[in-house]
């Protein structure tokens, strides 16, 4: 005799329950938002790590002063320090100490060069304010106005190249980025519409018993949104984990100055769950109604 | 019995009406050519021919799985090849069919497959659960609500997918090979399923190679010869 109650029973879900295909669909989806998360925070440690590059740069100065006439160097620096610290947008002007300055020679005169006897000239080193900086002229006008032999270094050369280098960097993983994203989310695309090739006879069945398009698309929306949204939320769980480690681990900037990762870094690949489920979801959704549309 | 998805269309219209009707598959021959007939709410007929003969075909076009490459399908006086693709599940909801395959859901119990017309119409659990066990008690199934498919025999499958096709009063009946996979017996038992829902007002339209059993059911039959659609008398004969 049957146990079975048509009394209690209730609908079972249309769709069957998970199996093997969904989980190399998880695994294929968990592994691509991984690699597009760590791309991601990648590209904004980047991006950081060229402001900074630019930021200090563009934020300090350098003045080589010469002795002047009796007047030694160090004096000559001095004034040079004092008369620079009153121009506007000049936050500290500071003398290089005489054993950093020569420390700075020794690569190109050697240790056994007796730099006490050379007229080594002396540097000052600005810290320039970051909103207000001063511009070259005022900085070399009041350089005049002090009488010193000095030759004013605002880093525009260098400033260029950096700035080069830096935007090609932010570029590069952005363009990374951009690439690993679309990657991944063509690949969850190609992936959900594989595994509702799995499921064509229930489709074939559910739409030649009637059930609209919308209702079907929508069964298959949800389930295909979900899985993805599960394994987004495991690649981009593994790739927090890899972030906060390089956070943790490398002090106040990151793992290294070169690339500093920032705590913001992982609130930026926090949607990346919901984007996979989106893509997921609109594959999905794409690739029954087309199919409904063949099946007539 | 269960409940009617859709209530009986009014007017003097025709359950199924071809005219001139041909159809391929892609952009390969014709497999049904030049066929017209006509078929009154109510009635019971046999299609038969050999195997390639296009029955298969034929019934594909009438529960709206293919489209014919010529000619005007109207069923219960709508034009079937251009209705608009939102109201064609509307008019699959009035359509039985115990597919030759049988295209069972692998995955759900004998109860939910057989519940299923009425679940996808829109109907609450409650309003149809005593008429789904009833129903499959009738086609001698309710020791077995709650096996899977794949746990049933081949007459037990086929007797499931008839109860399917049927559980939500279709206003035509369509059946592919249905006694193919069962004895003389059972195919007996099927046909006479099929009377008793056609003497309760559903079109039956039954495509079968198994000429001793249409004789013996005694209907009127189509006869398709190389897609086309040839006199055949009945046979008179009784179940």
């Amino acid at each position: 005799m049957s146990a079975f109650n048509p009394e209690r029973w209730k609908p079972a879900p249309l769709l069957p329950k998970a199996d093997a295909r969904d989980g190399s669909l998880l695994f294929v989806i968990a592994v691509l938002v991984f690699l597009a998360c760590l791309t991601c925070i990648g590209a904004l440690a980047a991006h950081r790590a060229a402001e900074g590059w630019n930021s200090q740069l563009q934020g300090s100065a350098t003045v080589v002063v010469r002795p002047k006439g009796i007047e030694n160097a160090d004096a000559s620096a001095a004034r040079a320090a004092e008369a620079l610290a009153g121009v506007a947008g000049v936050a500290e002007a500071r003398v290089l100490e005489k054993e950093k300055a020569q420390a700075l020679l020794e690569p190109w005169l050697g240790e056994e060069a007796l730099l006490d006897d050379l007229p080594v000239p002396r540097l000052v080193t600005l810290e320039l304010s970051r909103r207000n900086p001063p511009t070259t002229a005022a900085l070399e006008a009041s350089l005049a106005a002090a009488g010193v032999d000095a030759t004013l270094d605002d880093h525009r050369l260098w400033i260029a190249d950096i700035e080069r280098g830096a935007s090609l960097a932010r570029w590069t993983a952005l363009g990374v980025f951009a690439l690993i994203a679309a990657a991944a989310a063509a690949v969850i695309g190609f992936a959900t519409r594989a595994g509702l090739a799995a499921h064509h006879d229930t489709i074939q069945v559910l739409h030649l018993y009637g059930a609209q398009r919308g209702f079907i698309s929508r069964l298959f929306q949800l389930r295909f949104a979900r899985t993805a949204g599960l394994a987004g939320l495991l690649g981009a769980g593994a790739a927090a984990i890899i972030g906060a480690t390089a956070r943790l681990t490398g002090g106040g900037m990151g793992l290294t100055p070169v690339l500093p990762v920032a705590w913001t870094d992982l609130a930026a690949i926090a949607p990346a769950p919901l984007l996979a489920a989106a893509v997921a979801a609109l594959a999905a959704r794409q690739a029954c109604v087309g199919l409904l549309k063949e099946m007539g | 019995m269960s409940r009617n998805a859709e209530p009986y269309p009014a007017g003097d219209a025709p359950a199924l009406r071809f005219a001139d009707v041909a159809m391929r598959y892609g952009h390969g021959p014709d497999v049904l050519r030049d066929v017209s007939f006509e078929l009154e709410p109510g009635s019971f007929h046999f299609i038969t021919g050999a195997s390639g003969a296009g029955k298969s075909s034929l019934l594909k076009l009438i529960y709206l799985a293919e489209r014919p490459s010529a000619g005007r399908i109207e069923m219960f006086g709508q034009d079937v090849v251009r209705m608009a693709a939102a109201e064609r599940p509307r008019l699959r909801r009035r359509i039985g069919v115990v597919y030759q395959e049988l295209r069972l859901l692998e995955h759900l119990s004998a109860f939910d497959n057989a519940a299923l017309p009425l679940r996808l119409a829109g109907h609450k659990p409650a309003e149809y659960r005593t008429d789904v066990a009833e129903l499959l008690a009738w086609v001698g199934l309710k020791e077995r609500m709650d096996a899977r498919p794949s746990a049933l025999s081949g007459g037990e499958k086929q007797r499931l997918a008839i109860a399917r096709a049927v559980v939500a009063r279709p206003h035509i009946l369509l059946a592919d090979e249905p006694t193919g996979n069962v004895d003389n017996e059972q195919a007996m038992r099927i046909v006479r399923l099929f009377s008793e829902l056609n003497r309760l007002g559903t079109t039956v339209l039954v495509a079968s190679h198994d000429e001793e059993l249409v004789a013996r059911a005694g209907q009127p039959v189509l006869h398709l010869h190389d897609g086309r659609l040839i006199p055949f008398g009945g046979s008179g004969g009784s179940l």
